[in-house]
């Protein structure tokens, strides 16, 4: 392969009525007071009882069977209601990774009974998850992963620690990724397991990021007993169900998103005709959201017809971290002011916020240089 | 036509033209002159006979005026591909000129042909008078057939009559400057929509496609190339810093191409809605403009030495990338034209622009 390329989009990507509706509810329930700066936080923002209010709507598990309390709309109908809640900076954090990749995992892997009693709490935005990937001694390299299952009469007994758990403190429960049984092959022997977090044994720590809020946790299993039906999918098969996952959660609209705010605030501090050197920088900006924009429908589409665009959903996270960092700093050469969280001024409070999550655009969900190697093994070079 | 039949054609042509593009590839590279003082590339007729007799000059046609109504993103997609193969010809030129004089019910090309702006057409009688001149002709002195869109959308098709002073690009392509002071036959004018600026767009469009080709064509060469040369014992592929470079090009083509795509598919609202035309367009021009000035030193940092030599063939392609980046609108140009544009919504208008093209007054959100 010597190129990667993008195939069109849907035409029905568009969606008007659905996008008004999206934008009337987020008027009415979001109201006058929802400030820039909350807006700032981007998918990091936490409101369960937004997320309830979304799933009555039927915008959560929007393309789950009925049966499963979905609601078999499109990928794309999807799309349209992602990316009009995060250009309003929604609180969507508490069912963020629940509807994007926990649900598809288990209508993909799961058990009649874990879909049965999973999936419709999901879709109703009561049932919150967390991710079980990373550990202290495995964060790029997911294959180091340690944590232990060790297959007994009852079930699992789970030993190990889980790191840099977001929102671990208010999900219900985690897809952990752990070893089930001992492999020549660093990727096989490994399996995942849904646990409940409310089973003893398992230890919620929170940890603090730099702006001193709270989304990360450790997450530690002392001797924890899980039940036979907590396997997800094939004893062995973790590797290959885990990497089929990132592909939901590299190539979405949070993708290229997660500063839109800034870039909108910037543009109200500019004014309708600044002078050229900002004219040219939101032009640019505009072209690269337009383009990053085009590329990750490309993706939904893909996802819709059941292709694997891994590759494709690499790209776009990749160019969108890059651009979501860029905008604070093309920020600070256009408007003289400095970030600050306690200013009056709005600009400087989202500029504040911004700045302190970017260096996590480019760590979440994968760092750029895994990515950068994914997209060079896609080429051949490994 | 259904799409089964329209997806199956559209594949035969795109591996119709791939054929042809690497047939002529090394032809189109010996004839590249050695020195900057033996001039512009020189014409190669029987490639452009090739190219003629599969229609590719046609391809932007509906099939009642000529064409074989392929759909635009392919048609312009045979852009991409000749300039993949740095091929010496304006193809993507020549469909423009046939798009435009079908649509104003002129006859089409022939030969050669281009779509020029900046030249004034004024009533004297009973024909019509052309003066002024037009600048950056792409292989202009070849030309046998020049399309005029003057400022009010009158549209001139001229068989000659207009004089040459020669110029070139940086890669060597003849961009010239064409004059013209003559009177040309009623029978040769029609009134269109087209504007100027449209004409500045629809050059873009080509290039933008254009560019995304040579990037692809880049990224060909260099991955190969890493892939063979060895150096500390491995493959310079194997280096992680390689393969980061590599990566970064990827990205990069790709989102030019994703562009450039956009931008086609646009193609058919570039007189029902010139705006939202203009905007595609901007946006991919810009970008895969970017995407040359990133992804250019990067090839040539990867090649190392070989890379620079006149007898390797990447100059083709990466002069072409600093040639086209800066003809029909630079980065930018067309930032400031996006900009304007973005910045008179407000901040509450921002969003439903990028989803809808348009401010709506009660999609505030911001």
């Amino acid at each position: 392969m010597s190129a990667i390329h993008f195939s069109p989009p849907p035409a029905a990507i568009a969606y008007p009525e659905l996008r008004a509706e999206v934008r009337a509810f987020l008027r009415e329930t979001l109201g006058p007071d929802y400030s820039p700066y909350a807006r700032a936080r981007s998918w990091t923002g936490f409101d369960a009882a937004f997320s309830q209010k979304l799933g009555e709507r039927g915008w959560l598990g929007m393309t789950m069977p009925k049966k499963y309390g979905g609601h078999e709309r499109s990928d794309l109908e999807r799309y349209v209601v992602l990316e009009e809640l995060l250009a309003a900076g929604a609180p969507v954090a508490a069912h963020w990774i629940s509807d994007r990749q926990s649900a598809p995992t288990l209508l993909k892997y799961g058990t009649e009974a874990q879909r049965e009693t999973i999936l419709p709490r999901i879709a109703a935005g009561t049932c919150f998850f967390c991710i079980g990937m990373s550990e202290p001694d495995s964060g790029s390299d997911l294959a180091a992963a340690r944590t232990r299952a060790e297959p007994v009469a009852e079930g699992f007994v789970v030993n190990g620690t889980k790191l840099w758990t977001t929102y671990a403190h208010e999900s219900h429960y985690m897809i952990l990724f752990c070893r089930t049984s001992q492999s020549e092959d660093r990727h096989g022997g490994t399996s995942q397991l849904l646990v409940d977090l409310t089973t003893p044994g398992i230890t919620i720590s929170p940890i603090l990021d730099m702006a001193g809020e709270h989304h990360f946790n450790e997450v530690s299993f002392r001797d924890v007993l899980l039940p036979k039906e907590a396997l997800i999918g094939q004893m062995g098969d973790g590797w290959a169900q885990v990497t089929s996952e990132l592909a939901f959660e590299r190539s979405g609209p949070e993708r290229f998103l997660s500063s839109f705010t800034l870039l909108t605030e910037l543009i109200r501090i500019l004014g309708q005709a600044p002078e050229g050197a900002a004219r040219r920088s939101i032009g640019r900006l505009t072209a690269h959201l337009m383009v990053l924009r085009h590329m990750s429908q490309s993706v939904a589409g893909m996802l819709a017809r059941n292709e694997n665009p891994m590759l494709q959903a690499t790209i776009v996270k990749e160019l969108g971290a890059l651009l979501e960092q860029e905008i604070p700093e093309i920020a600070r050469t256009l408007a003289a002011t400095a970030p600050a969280h306690e200013d009056h001024a709005t600009f400087a409070q989202v500029f504040a916020r911004t700045l302190l999550a970017a260096p996590t655009f480019s760590l979440r969900g994968g760092t750029r240089e895994i990515l950068r190697g994914i997209i060079a093994r896609g080429l051949g070079l490994r | 036509m259904s799409d089964t039949t329209s997806d199956s054609m559209t594949a035969m042509i795109a591996d119709t033209a791939e054929r042809l593009f690497s047939d002529f590839a090394a032809q189109a590279f010996a004839a590249i002159p050695k020195r900057p003082g033996d001039g512009a590339l020189p014409w190669d007729a029987p490639m452009w006979q090739a190219v003629e007799e599969l229609g590719f000059p046609l391809a932007l046609l509906y099939e009642a005026s000529g064409g074989f109504d392929l759909d635009p993103l392919s048609a312009l997609g045979l852009v991409r591909q000749a300039a993949a193969h740095a091929l010496p010809l304006p193809i993507g030129e020549t469909m423009l000129a046939n798009r435009v004089l079908a649509q104003a019910g002129l006859a089409l090309a022939d030969g050669p042909a281009a779509l020029v702006a900046g030249v004034s057409i004024t009533r004297g009688g009973d024909s019509w008078r052309l003066s002024g001149a037009a600048t950056g002709v792409p292989w202009g002195r070849h030309l046998q057939t020049v399309v005029i869109c003057d400022a009010s959308g009158r549209i001139a098709r001229l068989t000659g009559g207009w004089h040459v002073d020669e110029g070139r690009n940086i890669a060597g392509e003849p961009r010239d400057t064409l004059h013209f002071e003559l009177a040309v036959d009623k029978a040769d004018t029609a009134q269109s929509s087209f504007t100027p600026d449209l004409v500045n767009g629809l050059g873009a469009l080509i290039r933008a496609q254009a560019l995304s080709g040579a990037l692809e064509g880049v990224l060909k060469r260099c991955i190969a190339y890493v892939t063979e040369r060895v150096q500390f014992g491995r493959p310079l592929g194997k280096f992680q810093a390689i393969q980061h470079n590599i990566a970064i090009m990827a990205t990069n083509t790709a989102a030019a191409r994703a562009g450039a795509d956009m931008a086609a598919a646009a193609f058919p609202d570039v007189l029902s809605d010139p705006a939202r035309f203009l905007r595609q367009v901007a946006a991919a021009k810009l970008r895969a403009g970017e995407a040359a000035s990133l992804c250019a030193p990067l090839a040539h940092q990867v090649h190392g030495a070989i890379g620079v030599t006149r007898e390797y063939a990447l100059h083709p392609l990466t002069t072409r990338l600093w040639a086209w980046r800066d003809e029909h609108g630079s980065e930018s140009d067309w930032a400031d034209h996006l900009g304007a544009e973005a910045l008179a919504q407000g901040a509450q208008g921002y969003w439903p622009y990028l989803t809808e093209g348009t401010a709506t007054q009660t999609g505030d959100l911001t």
